[in-house]
């Protein structure tokens, strides 16, 4: 499966070489501490009534985990390890039910939690403290900015992907017999449908190596004409794979506007209904041998 | 790590029917990293084939450029310094050829865009394909 | 990149290995042509299975290969088109008009088959 890869960012701001001994001491200090402020930060998750999907280990796991890549990006000052990160814990909690404003509410709590044991270290050196604030800020914003941003993505992507699988769901392509498959249409038809319809019918066709086609309209009234000339397509394209349509259930009005687009429907190999249209598919399929008496030769045949 | 799938714009040099190569591969990779579908990518490389194609065709060298226009829109921008075409709504229509095929490419590919301008003169040709993912 | 051709009793296959460049395509149809005259080749299949894309000049070169090995006697069969492929090239306006096209070499050699 092919990774969808997200916008880059932006390189970082050149950092001049004191604020990079204030930010390699900051590091330092986060470490040192590393038990005590990720237990803080943890509570005031659940104080806060943060990530309540979740139990109180996962969080202090998940925490422990964030805490780190939080330290390795300021030391850093790169932060792709970290998108990365946030964009795979995203495809885990998401799931659970975890929404955006309790992401970002959880690391702003840890970005306040280290001001704080900075505002506490450096208490008495205030000229000290403004420097090394002035080094940190921008890079927890940066820090803050990127796991948000990561976790929106990935949650714009698993609605993409859930609405294309209830798609899935409501557009089957079924398998009735060998080398035969229906397609059922119902309802109104919009483009993303009918180019989900179509795709799903194609790559059917491949997988089940299908002889024959029946797409059935009976439960669709009307389509305008560009869904019109969409069905005409996938017949057409259908046809490149070595399938027969039939089309099964035209109501007049569609049959109208095929014709208003102009398609010759004498050369379209439709049959009233859909019962009709699988005994001329099983009998192209070579399912029903004899033709009884008064039966009219099917119109078109599987091998033009 | 692919850089350029990343960025905006990614513009490739033609000039021989390799380079179309190069095109159709980019186009599919830049279509399939905005999240296009696979068919759409199919297709958004076809076209971008028939316009790279025409340049190396009636120009000898030329560019395309792919750009991305937020989440969802892709532009295709095909130019060339050749001799530009004559009379472009005749081009347009499917089946006008001078040569075989610069009539029937076009066409199809305006058919399938959501945005499809072209400019033309006898000091070169730009066409712009635009195309929304659905 | 030259396409390996084989022949199998009075049929010619060509497998298309990878992108094709226009050169390539031009080569294979010549050769495919040649073969068939040299072989007394009655039925040719081309598996396009590995093409990811077919443009206007794809499309034209392979109804000339069809078209010149029709007069010489033999048939051609296009197999394994790609399902996007095959919707692109629709969409595109692209045709094989009369060219037969089955799914793949299996269908592709039985179509041959059912054709003496």
């Amino acid at each position: 499966m092919q990774e969808r890869e997200f916008p880059k960012i932006p390189p970082r701001p050149h950092r001049d070489e004191a604020a990079q001994t204030l930010l390699t001491e900051l590091v330092a200090h986060l470490r040192e501490n590393r038990t005590e402020l990720r237990q803080e930060w943890a509570q005031r998750i659940t104080k806060a009534r943060l990530l309540t999907a979740m139990t109180e280990d996962e969080v202090f796991t998940e925490a422990t985990a964030v805490y780190d890549q939080y330290v390795e990006a300021l030391e850093t000052g790169t932060f792709e390890a970290l998108q990365a990160y946030a964009r795979n814990l995203s495809e885990r909690i998401i799931p659970r039910g975890v929404e955006t404003d309790e992401v970002v509410g959880i690391v702003l709590l840890l970005r306040d939690v280290l001001a704080r044991s900075l505002f506490a270290k450096y208490q008495h050196d205030f000229a000290k403290l403004n420097r090394i604030l002035d080094a940190y800020e921008p890079a927890a914003n940066r820090i803050a900015n990127t796991v948000a941003v990561g976790f929106v993505q990935e949650r714009e992507r698993i609605i993409r992907e859930q609405q294309e699988a209830i798609r899935d769901l409501s557009t089957p392509v079924l398998q009735v017999r060998e080398r035969l498959l229906i397609l059922p249409m119902i309802g109104a038809i919009d483009p993303q449908r009918a180019r989900q319809l179509t795709e799903q019918l194609l790559h059917g066709i491949r997988g089940t190596r299908a002889k024959v086609v029946v797409i059935d309209l009976t439960g669709v009234p009307a389509v305008d004409s560009n869904i019109a000339n969409h069905l005409v397509q996938t017949v057409e394209a259908s046809r490149l794979l070595g399938a027969t349509v039939i089309v099964t259930g035209l109501s007049p009005a569609i049959a109208q506007t095929l014709v208003n687009i102009g398609v010759d429907l004498g050369k379209m190999n439709t049959v009233g209904d859909l019962q009709g249209g699988i005994e001329q598919a099983e009998r192209l399929l070579g399912y029903r041998v004899a033709l009884s008496a008064g039966e009219d030769k099917p119109t078109g045949t599987a091998f033009d | 790590m692919d850089q350029e799938a990343g960025s905006p714009e990614v513009a490739i040099a033609i000039s021989s029917t390799e380079s179309l190569v190069e095109a159709r591969q980019k186009g599919r990779d830049m279509a399939s990293d905005m999240g296009f579908s696979q068919s759409e990518a199919t297709m958004i490389a076809a076209a971008i084939s028939e316009l790279a194609r025409n340049i190396v065709q009636y120009a000898g060298r030329g560019e395309i450029r792919l750009r991305r226009d937020g989440a969802d829109m892709l532009y295709v921008i095909a130019s060339d310094d050749g001799p530009g075409i004559a009379d472009t709504r005749q081009a347009l229509k499917p089946g006008y050829s001078t040569s075989g095929s610069l009539g029937l490419g076009l066409a199809g590919v305006q058919r399938i865009a959501d945005h499809f301008e072209i400019a033309s003169s006898p000091g070169g040709t730009t066409v712009t394909l635009g195309k929304r993912r659905l | 990149m030259a396409v390996p051709i084989l022949k199998e009793g009075d049929v010619l296959i060509a497998s298309i290995q990878s992108a094709l460049s226009d050169v390539d395509l031009l080569n294979l149809r010549d050769a495919l042509v040649e073969r068939v005259s040299q072989y007394r080749t009655r039925g040719v299949i081309v598996d396009v299975t590995a093409l990811d894309v077919v443009d206007s000049f794809a499309s034209r070169t392979l109804r000339e290969l069809a078209h010149m090995i029709r007069l010489r006697g033999a048939r051609t069969v296009i197999v394994g088109i790609q399902p996007d492929v095959a919707f692109a090239m629709v969409q595109l306006g692209l045709t094989l008009e009369s060219i037969p096209t089955a799914l793949d070499l299996e269908e592709g050699l039985a179509y041959l088959g059912s054709r003496r």
